[in-house]
């Protein structure tokens, strides 16, 4: 008797924290929501239940000509598939050489991919952006391409080089004796097997241009070939309360099929980690 | 032509040291161990490299040694580029000859042991199936010496340069002054203020942050595991929605939440009881803001890793521990935490890494703010967004290049023990 009492209260304190818990992760999720359904562009005049509901701002940057909306989800979704294409073929090579092959230079070669792998691309932003100025790639999406590309590229090699390190070695050695060539045992038999870790590099890579703003910031200039974090972080940063009703709508428009996404494959995402992580 | 049908009597007295002497000049040493494809291939090359390169290698070390000599015309910042790129080339071209030396020494050893020369055929088979991994890394190599390893060099070289806003090309040219960018970090006043100040938050923050976001997550992982809580899944995917929606809008959100005059945090849920709190202007409380808001978006990542692990330990750990009569703290320390780390200590530690170069949260949610007497950073600002506000806001490059590397070198320490402690690195014996 006394032991289920205990047992009741313990019970209802842990449903007492997750309840607390929900309360501060949804608080600033539909205020942000209810803003963009505030009619007015002003923050002052909202409240968290709006009178009315309005879906005027949705409206004003899909109809309205001033509106760069859609050509910045057009930039950003290019920049992504590009981006997420490249990195997983470009990355799945090195990791290839670097689990099954002995060569010289190897070690060297991991040692730097693991070094490199620490340093921020933002510390060397002054040369990226003259580098980026004296080949003509500034201002230009190709060139923040190139940037993602490289700047992920030893950490995502490092993920595919350790799940690949947890896949036997006698399955593509007999593939060999077998007469398989360097190409066959990559594509027939390594990239089935590891297809996870390679979901998630592509999916990492494709949310990245999405949810960065600082190195298009560096790299961009004109508004029309702006991506999304950028258009938006121009919204608030040039008129700050004027226009926030407007970046709340832009952003609920990301964050909703970004978030459906990452809720649907978070379990594949985590099991790609954590494998590749104690291997790697 | 008909060298290549002579006896092998004659293939004894080929000597190699000759071949590897005679690849002075790439390319005829091979020849003379009758591989006359690749010998001529070597010679093209050479030639090439020599004619078309001896220009631009000759104008970067100019360039990289005085850095330009009449302003407007020459731009010191495409020169020291230029410069680097030269070293780079250099470094390439120098492997390039050494390699060559080895090739025609070890070709000559085999002629005179009396191997038979291969034909094209297999050399070409040869060069693929040895060459292959190199092809294999080749691509991403370039990209990463163009986009990381390039502009880290350029970077370090700027630091021994002055060059700031009100010295700045074409109108001006760079000098090379050695160390006085970091002599100036430790003598001047205002520097030294800023750096001290700038260091220590960035190791607080990155410190206790990061621990806190590992904390909540380990608690809320344990509690949600307990076999009485109902409905997990829609608890867990809840608990996961911060890391789903992206980190720019939900900053820039809470941003303007905790604004000090309009935010709803002081005009909806603390106005009732009448207090106001500067979360912005004051810079204890913006400290005590970020690493509250960094929790609330960092938390769910080492969560779900948390939650996957948790899921994974046998019941019969627990069962046993029973048995023994363990109590539910025993239980944890010796069962769960063990368990939870070893699985996920590398993402952890990348954690940590990732919030020392937090600049997202830094600068969207204050700029680095509120500005602080007597320093140049303001009062959240770590190094990584101190060095993006001196390059970009005030354009002081010498500065910020001297700062990086100072941020270099502590990542490079800490590189070096994740090093020693990593398990891949152990496990590279294996193969």
């Amino acid at each position: 008797m006394k032991k289920s009492a205990k047992n009741r209260i313990e019970l209802a304190l842990i449903y007492l924290v997750v309840l607390f818990v929900f309360a501060v992760i949804a608080y600033p999720l539909l205020w942000t929501l209810s803003i963009s359904l505030n009619p007015g562009t002003s923050l002052f005049s909202t409240s968290l239940i709006p009178d009315k509901l309005s879906t005027e701002h949705y409206e004003w940057l899909f109809t309205d000509p001033r509106s760069d909306y859609l050509l910045w989800y057009k930039n950003t979704l290019l920049v992504a598939a590009v981006t997420s294409a490249a990195s997983v073929i470009v990355v799945s090579f090195v990791a290839f050489a670097f689990s099954r092959y002995e060569f010289v230079g190897r070690r060297h070669g991991i040692y730097a991919f693991l070094l490199l792998q620490m340093f921020p691309v933002l510390m060397g932003m002054v040369a990226i952006y003259l580098l980026l100025n004296i080949v003509g790639l500034l201002d230009s999406l190709w060139g923040l391409v190139l940037i993602y590309l490289g700047g992920g590229l030893p950490m995502n090699a490092f993920l595919v080089k350790g799940y690949l390190d947890t896949i036997p070695r006698d399955l593509d050695e007999s593939a060999k004796i077998d007469g398989a060539g360097h190409f066959r045992i990559f594509f027939n038999i390594l990239v089935p097997l590891a297809k996870p870790i390679l979901a998630v590099v592509a999916l990492f890579n494709f949310m990245a241009p999405f949810m960065d703003f600082l190195l298009p910031r560096i790299i961009l200039r004109s508004p029309e070939k702006f991506t999304l974090a950028l258009g938006l972080f121009n919204f608030i940063n040039d008129k700050f309360a004027n226009n926030f009703t407007r970046f709340a709508a832009g952003s609920i428009l990301i964050a909703v099929p970004i978030a459906a996404v990452f809720l649907f494959l978070q379990r594949y995402l985590i099991t790609g980690l954590t494998e590749g992580a104690t291997k790697g | 032509m008909t060298a290549g049908l002579e006896p092998p009597t004659s293939a004894r007295r080929h000597r190699p040291v000759l071949a590897a002497m005679l690849s002075v000049v790439p390319g005829v040493g091979q020849i003379y161990n009758r591989r006359f494809i690749k010998g001529a291939l070597f010679l093209a090359l050479a030639a090439a490299a020599g004619n078309l390169l001896s220009d631009f290698l000759a104008t970067g070390y100019w360039g990289i040694y005085t850095l330009g000599e009449t302003p407007m015309d020459d731009d010191s910042r495409s020169l020291l580029a230029q410069g680097i790129l030269a070293v780079i080339v250099t470094a390439f071209l120098l492997m390039f000859y050494v390699y060559n030396f080895i090739d025609a020494y070890r070709d000559g050893r085999k002629l005179r042991d009396g191997f038979r020369i291969p034909s094209v055929r297999e050399n070409f088979h040869h060069a693929w199936d040895k060459g292959f991994p190199y092809y294999m890394v080749l691509p991403g190599f370039f990209i990463l010496a163009f986009v990381v390893i390039f502009p880290l060099l350029f970077m370090i070289c700027l630091a021994f340069t002055n060059y700031n806003l009100y010295n700045s090309p074409p109108a001006k040219l760079l000098d090379w002054v050695g160390f006085d960018n970091f002599r100036a970090l430790i003598t001047d006043e205002l520097w030294r203020k800023s750096l001290l100040s700038v260091l220590s938050w960035t190791v607080v923050w990155t410190f206790v942050a990061t621990t806190l976001q590992i904390g909540v997550a380990l608690f809320l992982a344990v509690l949600v595991n307990d076999p009485r809580v109902k409905f997990k899944r829609l608890i867990r995917t809840v608990f996961i929605l911060p890391w789903a929606v992206p980190s720019f809008v939900t900053i820039l959100i809470f941003a303007a939440m905790f604004n000090d005059t309009f935010g709803a945090v002081n005009r909806e849920l603390l106005a009732p009881f009448g207090v106001q709190i500067p979360w912005m202007s004051d810079p204890t409380w913006a400290k005590i803001t970020i690493i509250l808001i960094q929790v609330w978006l960092g938390f769910p990542f080492v969560f779900a890793l948390f939650s996957g692990v948790l899921q994974s330990i046998s019941s019969e750990w627990y069962e046993a521990a029973e048995v023994d009569g363990g109590s539910r703290w025993d239980k944890f320390r010796h069962i769960t935490f063990p368990h939870v780390m070893y699985a996920t200590a590398p993402l952890l530690i990348m954690q940590y890494s990732g919030n020392f170069n937090n600049f997202n949260i830094i600068y969207l949610f204050n700029e680095g703010g509120p500005p602080v007497r007597n320093q140049n950073a303001g009062g959240t600002d770590i190094l990584i967004s101190w060095v993006y506000k001196l390059t970009f806001e005030s354009n002081n490059y010498k500065m910020a290049a001297a700062i990086s590397i100072i941020m270099g070198l502590i990542v490079a320490i800490f590189a070096f023990f994740q090093f020693r402690r990593s398990r891949s690195f152990r496990e590279e014996g294996l193969y």
